[in-house]
């Protein structure tokens, strides 16, 4: 017989054993100083004696710059520095080397930086910016890729022979062969728009130097180590004299990848007046003076045998780069990995080329390439299962890849839920019966349901020799520990992930962690918060180095306690024996003993994390990011056929996550890349008309308010990659990449209309009804 | 420069006298004359909610609202909600709920979240979406952000 009490604490110790919080639902750590209104973003910082930054911008797409007169701007009351491209070295960055904080000579497009104030008020810098007298000769404005490829067209960059520099080509298999061996080839042209983003929070940054000429940069950027490296040739500064502090920031999604003028002009001005300078843009500023996505041309054309294999896929990329060149330039990098490892197809080639143009340019976006390759891709596979007579849902799992596929681009596929992604999103949305119904007659409103597989990288991305991350974990003598991670923080909820996995390791609950994770001073290297690489990379970090930590423990414990450390674990707090749970000593005292004690050490740890990754080759092969990402959205939807209003009603959503770790934060990184995805399809774009943007406001420019959701089901797909972090894939990009995809396929479905370009606006929705109607009637 | 004028109203419940441009609005008076920070720019405009506050209890874009139409106000502001430097229970469904990432758009969304509570204790999934619909979040996606504010549906906690 056994007895009651023994046995319900045997139970209680075996559930707390047991017990995890990977998982968990566990809040955001810095949400309640957010939700309390006490969190200072850059334009809540005021530093002694600080001044207000502001820059005029050129306003015209393409003039050569005749002559700059700022002496009235000079004679305004509180400004204290006015400075134009002949106050400053003018040292070339960004991917093309093209750009300059303050422009002299030529402006290439309506954001150029031509001077900039600082004053003692916002209102005496503007006032100021306004009496700066310019004098133009305009150029002629090519405001389109055909026009920029033009015979005889001006040559926008001086440096090149055309408009067109810089090309990619990749290439697997033998596209000829692909071609012979097809039954069915379709071809399509797809067009998509520039996505501003949005972030609530405008552009800002302030620059303090100290007597002995130290910078120090309150800034929001997302690679807060490579952004020393960058900034210092362009400001004069080394790098080890420079402090980046990244305090709260609102929103980035890509955009704080590069460096962007506004940031050197900043320091230009505080090392001119030797005060601290702040700017902050305006929301027409953030509009009109910050890249977007990338807007492209995607001519695709695919092959299949009657049976629905794959056999070919040929794409050629336009893009218009807009007046300079940012990373945005690299990003068919990205879209290229769809193209040729969406699924299995056995001959691929693309072909690349970005035009310049005078339009305002872009930069990285959440997906970085993805989004607009995914609706190409995605797009073409529902015309090739109509000419085909295969439902899209078996003609995407008949060429779904399989764990331990090795893609023609070189990436090996170690765990891969892309079918189980294609199957549970179907079965969720009851696929088979609704797809199977159609509208009939005269209706005018219609349903129908599409939908668009991803992939993405999921375990970084190899682009610079290092995708590495630093963690330092320090356990004090009250169990608190400080850890302090490189990666950096724009709202995800990366410090929660790594306080869990920290308090996870050491069996503290997860309020004893604190993260420290935006001084450049204080934290260790990191690559930067992008491709999706924060959960896998310095979660990975961290896991090594708070179980080094716990390691350390647990032989001081040992050794303390007269026990072997094996017999020993880390659990609410205290060391227990660990088979029998017996409390043995806290955690805490364990830790005071070897600061005191015999140990004379402290618990202090380290990792520096490295996937195992490579970098492409000259080819653009190789497995670029230890983990792949996989998912699929099921899109229901109601098409007014009068109208051309399409609403979303239902959104079924798989995605691959190896293993949820913040069930709390995954979701919220699904629902927010979700509604930027639906935006950038049906109601984004930022539109530019001869070079100029026509809507920098959120007047007109549409993103998805609380009344424009659809109700979105979440399934996710726990294939334990082993080399993530308790199994963990990257998710940040991956929910906004298939939605437009998803949408546009089941538009198809209800109206039989195919849209391919972006986004589905009435107006644009109505357009192809009626080529549609006059296709038909012809 | 225009001359300063004298303005006194009150905010969280403190009488506040202050000395504005004629051209100041209720958001630069709270954000730089009085260093309350919490209450954010977001466009200028009264497009995206994110300077909402309540005055006289009814919410608004305080950056619309010129600060020589505030003499003898009342303001309440994120800094006002909570008692004594803890969280309101609206803010506490916040932070529970997974409402908030950057958190830029938050102490507006939650203000006009007290406003709209404040008139219907009870409301449904469509009243809290109308009622939110001028605040925007780039992060969220929204849903937990109307979860949060329906975990509170006749709680009757806007008065706490």
């Amino acid at each position: 017989m056994s007895n009651p009490t023994l046995d319900s604490d045997v139970k209680k110790k075996a559930r707390e054993a047991a017990k995890t919080l990977i998982g968990a639902r566990v809040p955001k750590l810095d949400a309640p100083e957010k939700a309390a209104g006490l969190a200072r973003y850059i334009e809540d910082i005021r530093l002694p004696r600080m001044l207000h930054g502001k820059i005029l911008f050129a306003g015209r797409p393409h003039a050569r710059i005749k002559a700059i007169d700022t002496s009235e701007a000079r004679a305004v009351p509180g400004v204290r520095a006015v400075i134009t491209a002949k106050d400053i070295d003018l040292v070339p960055f960004g991917f093309g080397s093209d750009n300059t904080a303050l422009k002299k000579g030529v402006v290439t497009c309506v954001r150029d930086e031509i001077a900039a104030v600082a004053a003692d008020t916002v209102e005496a810098a503007a006032e100021a910016v306004r009496r700066i007298r310019v004098t133009y000769e305009d150029l002629p404005v090519l405001s389109t890729i055909e026009q920029a490829l033009a015979e005889g067209a001006p040559v926008i960059n001086p440096a090149f022979k055309d408009n067109t520099p810089f090309r990619y080509d990749y290439t697997h298999g033998d596209l000829e062969k692909g071609i012979l061996e097809s039954d069915v080839i379709v071809e399509d042209t797809f067009l998509l728009q520039r996505q501003a983003h949005c972030c609530l929070g405008t552009s800002g940054i302030v620059a303090s130097f100290d007597v002995e000429g130290r910078l120090t940069l309150l800034t929001q950027t997302q690679v807060p180590f490579s952004y020393k490296n960058d900034l210092s040739p362009i400001i004069g500064v080394p790098p080890e004299r420079i402090r980046v502090i990244q305090p709260p920031i609102g929103g980035a999604f890509g955009s704080k990848l590069d460096i962007h003028p506004f940031e050197p002009i900043c320091v230009f001005l505080a090392e001119k007046t030797g005060r601290p300078v702040r700017i902050v843009f305006t929301r027409e500023e953030e509009f009109m003076a910050t890249p977007t996505r990338q807007p492209m041309v995607i001519r695709l054309k695919s092959g299949a045998r009657k049976d629905g294999t794959f056999t070919f896929r040929a794409a050629r990329f336009l893009l218009d780069n807009g007046g300079r060149t940012s990373w945005g330039a690299t990003t068919p990098w990205i879209s290229m990995r769809t193209i040729s490892s969406l699924y299995r197809v056995p001959h691929v080639s693309q072909h690349v080329e970005i035009v310049y143009t005078n339009n305002p340019y872009s930069c990285a976006f959440r997906g970085y390439g993805n989004p607009q390759a995914t609706f190409a891709v995605e797009s073409q596979i529902d015309h090739l299962a109509g000419e085909l007579g295969i439902d899209p849902l078996e003609l995407r799992l008949k060429n779904a890849h399989d764990p331990g596929d090795v893609t023609g681009q070189g990436m090996v596929f170690g765990t891969c839920g892309q079918k189980e992604c294609l199957k549970i999103s179907a079965e969720r949305s009851g696929w088979a019966e609704k797809r199977s119904r159609k509208d009939k007659g005269k209706a005018k409103v219609v349903r129908g349901i599409g939908m668009a597989s991803l992939f993405h990288v999921g375990g970084g991305a190899k682009i610079y020799r290092s995708d590495g991350c630093g963690t330092i974990i320090e356990v004090d003598d009250f169990a608190g520990v400080t850890v302090l991670t490189g990666s950096s923080e724009i709202g995800q909820g990366s410090e929660t992930v790594i306080a869990q996995i920290v308090a996870e390791e050491l069996g503290l609950p997860v309020r004893n962690i604190r993260v420290i994770n935006n001084d450049t001073d204080i934290t260790p290297w990191d690559v930067g918060v992008h491709a999706s690489r924060t959960t896998f990379i310095a979660g990975n970090s961290a896991l090594r180095a708070a179980r080094r930590a716990r390691q350390k423990i647990l032989e001081a414990a040992a050794d303390q306690l007269e026990r072997k450390p094996g017999q020993l674990d880390l659990r609410n707090g205290e060391v227990v024996d660990r088979k029998t749970g017996e409390s043995l000593a806290p955690l805490a005292k364990v830790v005071r003993r070897i600061h005191f004690g015999s140990g004379n050490d402290m618990v202090v740890t380290r990792a520096y994390y490295e996937p195992p990754s490579r970098v492409p080759d000259k080819e653009q092969k190789g497995d670029v990011s230890a983990s792949y990402a996989f998912g699929t959205h099921v899109a229901e939807v109601e098409v007014d056929l009068e109208t051309g209003v399409v609403k979303v009603l239902n959104l079924y959503v798989a995605h691959d996550v190896g293993k949820v770790i913040n069930r709390l934060g995954i979701e919220g990184q699904v629902e927010g890349g979700v509604a930027q995805g639906l935006g950038y399809c049906l109601t984004e774009e930022l539109k530019i008309h001869k070079g100029y943007v026509r809507n920098p406001s959120f007047t007109d420019y549409k993103i998805v308010s609380t009344t424009d959701l659809p109700e979105i089901d979440f399934s996710f797909v726990e294939t334990d990659d082993p080399a993530g972090p308790y199994g963990a894939k990257g998710i940040g990009e991956t929910p906004l990449i298939p939605v437009a995809a998803a949408v546009a396929n089941a538009v198809y479905h209800a109206t039989g209309v195919r849209i391919t370009e972006l986004p589905l606006s009435p107006e644009r929705v109505l357009r192809f009804f009626k080529e549609a109607r006059e296709e038909g009637g012809s | 420069m225009p001359e300063k004028v004298e303005l006194s109203f009150s905010v969280n419940r403190e009488p506040v006298q202050v000395s504005v441009l004629p051209s100041a609005t209720l958001l630069d008076v709270l954000r730089n004359d009085l260093e309350m920070t919490g209450t954010k720019y977001g466009c200028g405009e009264g497009e995206c909610g994110a300077c909402s506050v309540l005055l006289d209890g009814k919410v608004v874009n305080s950056c619309l609202v010129p600060a020589l139409e505030c003499e003898g106000v009342e303001v309440l502001t994120i800094e006002g909600l909570g008692p004594q430097g803890r969280l309101h229970p609206i803010q506490k469904a916040f932070v529970e709920h997974g409402a908030i990432q950057c958190g830029f758009c938050t102490p507006g969304m939650i203000m006009a979240a007290y406003a709209l509570l404040e008139e219907n204790p009870s409301p449904t999934e469509e009243d809290v979406k109308r009622g939110l619909e001028g605040n925007l979040c780039r992060c969220t996606g929204y849903r937990k952000i109307i979860d949060a504010v329906l975990s509170l549906a006749g709680e009757g906690v806007s008065r706490e």
